[in-house]
């Protein structure tokens, strides 16, 4: 425990709400990205999986939207502490866009539009756990959230959950990304607070 | 890693924002641009974080300064603008960030864009500009609703007074303006940005820091008005306004 703040109480969150530590409620929608948001034409988006070298699989608009999608209800956390709760969003599985692969890859390097990146154990996008979203609340996901289409991989914090991607690299070696080469954590669990490198 | 700082000066920037300067013994030196995170701790151990941007020039004194903007719901922001008295204890991480920072060696052209509060980290870099005697040429774009919210103002005045290591300094009072001010009150447009941006061939690195809204908007004007996608840095806070995400 921190030394004590004098006449401090805080404000609590209510204590049925099981947020991960140091975590706070929102119930708005903050923005957070490093430059301008892209705007890209959905005649010329693209979402191409590759091992670096060869292109494995590759969509236009119309073909990733022809695949099923999901509607999923997720809590986020930001890194920046807010989280809010009860999210709905439509999209793809990533279990849908990576079936029947056959690759001996352990992490994924996600990239968007606007050259942002972020690393994701291939085991962490797997089973139900990510998506590419192309719905927020029943609308069209805006640019400033990640429209055309965003990576949704809510158990980790929100920064890896790419938005604009456009590709996801499968590795064998774990590569940092954009924010986890300017201190941030590599993994980024909210649940064990992994929020800055250095953080078990 | 948490240190421990000890309040050593308070001062009110406007009516709703105040400085604080913290020493602290074991401070690693950081670069204009980054942020702390600050812990409060209950007597019952409940502890809040919130991060804030430095507001100081790297120094080796281990003395660090953020403005706290206080928001009237806010959990921790009142009590650092209200409670904190000299001598008061804050525990504090850091120093964060690296994309968002301005490096004494950048000799390049600089525009620094704030809106409101999102002034803080563009200040740090104002300051570390002129400790570190450097020639890099900075313009700074200042948006606030009114005079009073203005924070720095006599500071930024002296920065911005003439010679040849002046800052030039824009403001665009989108409330209320001055006596006599030429320009009604209005938000950034592009026919402002066009008189205080650089020309777009001198390739200058821009710094927009403010509100998300704020910072959408300018960070769309400076693309449209032919800057580099890559040389426009954003760091953006507080809530989008727009419940529909």
């Amino acid at each position: 425990m921190g030394i004590i703040s004098r006449g401090f109480s805080g404000r609590r969150t209510p204590t049925d709400v099981n947020l991960p530590p140091g975590q706070y409620l929102t119930t708005d929608f903050p923005v957070l990205s490093a430059g301008p948001t892209p705007r890209i034409p959905l005649d010329q988006w693209e979402f191409v999986i590759d091992d670096g070298k060869n292109v494995l699989r590759r969509w236009d608009w119309k073909s990733f939207r022809d695949l099923p999608s999901e509607n999923i209800t997720v809590d986020l956390h930001c890194v920046t502490r807010w989280s809010k709760l009860g999210t709905s969003w439509e999209g793809v599985s990533l279990d849908t866009l990576l079936s029947d692969m056959k690759t001996d890859a352990s992490y994924t390097l996600v990239r968007s539009y606007g050259d942002y990146t972020t690393n994701v154990p291939l085991k962490d996008v797997l089973n139900k756990q990510a998506w590419i979203a192309f719905r927020y609340d029943g609308q069209d996901l805006a640019p400033e959230h990640g429209g055309p289409a965003r990576l949704l991989v809510p158990h980790l914090y929100l920064w890896k959950s790419a938005k604009w991607v456009r590709g996801m690299m499968l590795m064998h070696e774990d590569k940092p990304g954009f924010w986890e080469g300017l201190g941030y954590h590599i993994y980024g669990d909210p649940r064990r607070e992994q929020r800055y490198s250095g953080d078990r | 890693m948490w240190r421990v700082g000890t309040v050593i000066a308070l001062h009110d920037e406007t009516a709703t924002a105040r400085t604080i300067t913290l020493e602290i013994p074991d401070w690693p030196r950081h670069v204009a641009g980054q942020h702390v995170d600050v812990r409060l701790t209950a007597a019952d151990g409940y502890s809040a974080v919130r991060s804030y941007s430095i507001a100081s020039a790297p120094n080796s004194e281990g003395r660090v300064q953020i403005t706290v903007e206080r928001f009237p719901n806010g959990e921790v922001s009142p009590y650092l603008t209200q409670e904190v008295v000299v001598g008061d204890r804050l525990e504090l991480r850091g120093p964060i960030g690296g994309w968002f920072v301005w490096r004494s060696q950048q000799a390049e052209p600089v525009l620094l864009v704030a809106g409101g509060s999102g002034i803080v980290p563009l200040m740090a870099m104002i300051r570390s500009r002129a400790a570190a005697g450097s020639a890099a040429p900075f313009r700074l774009l200042y948006s606030v609703r009114e005079p009073g919210a203005v924070y720095y103002r006599d500071e930024l005045r002296a920065l911005s007074a003439g010679g040849d290591r002046s800052v030039m300094v824009s403001y665009a009072y989108t409330r209320t303006v001055p006596k006599d001010w030429p320009r009604p009150p209005r938000r950034v447009d592009a026919a402002l940005i066009a008189a205080t941006n650089w020309p777009a061939d001198l390739g200058p690195t821009c710094y927009v820091c403010g509100p998300t809204p704020f910072v959408e908007t300018l960070a769309n004007l400076l693309t449209a008005s032919g800057n580099d996608r890559d040389k426009i840095k954003t760091e953006r806070f507080g809530p989008t306004g727009d419940q529909k995400g």
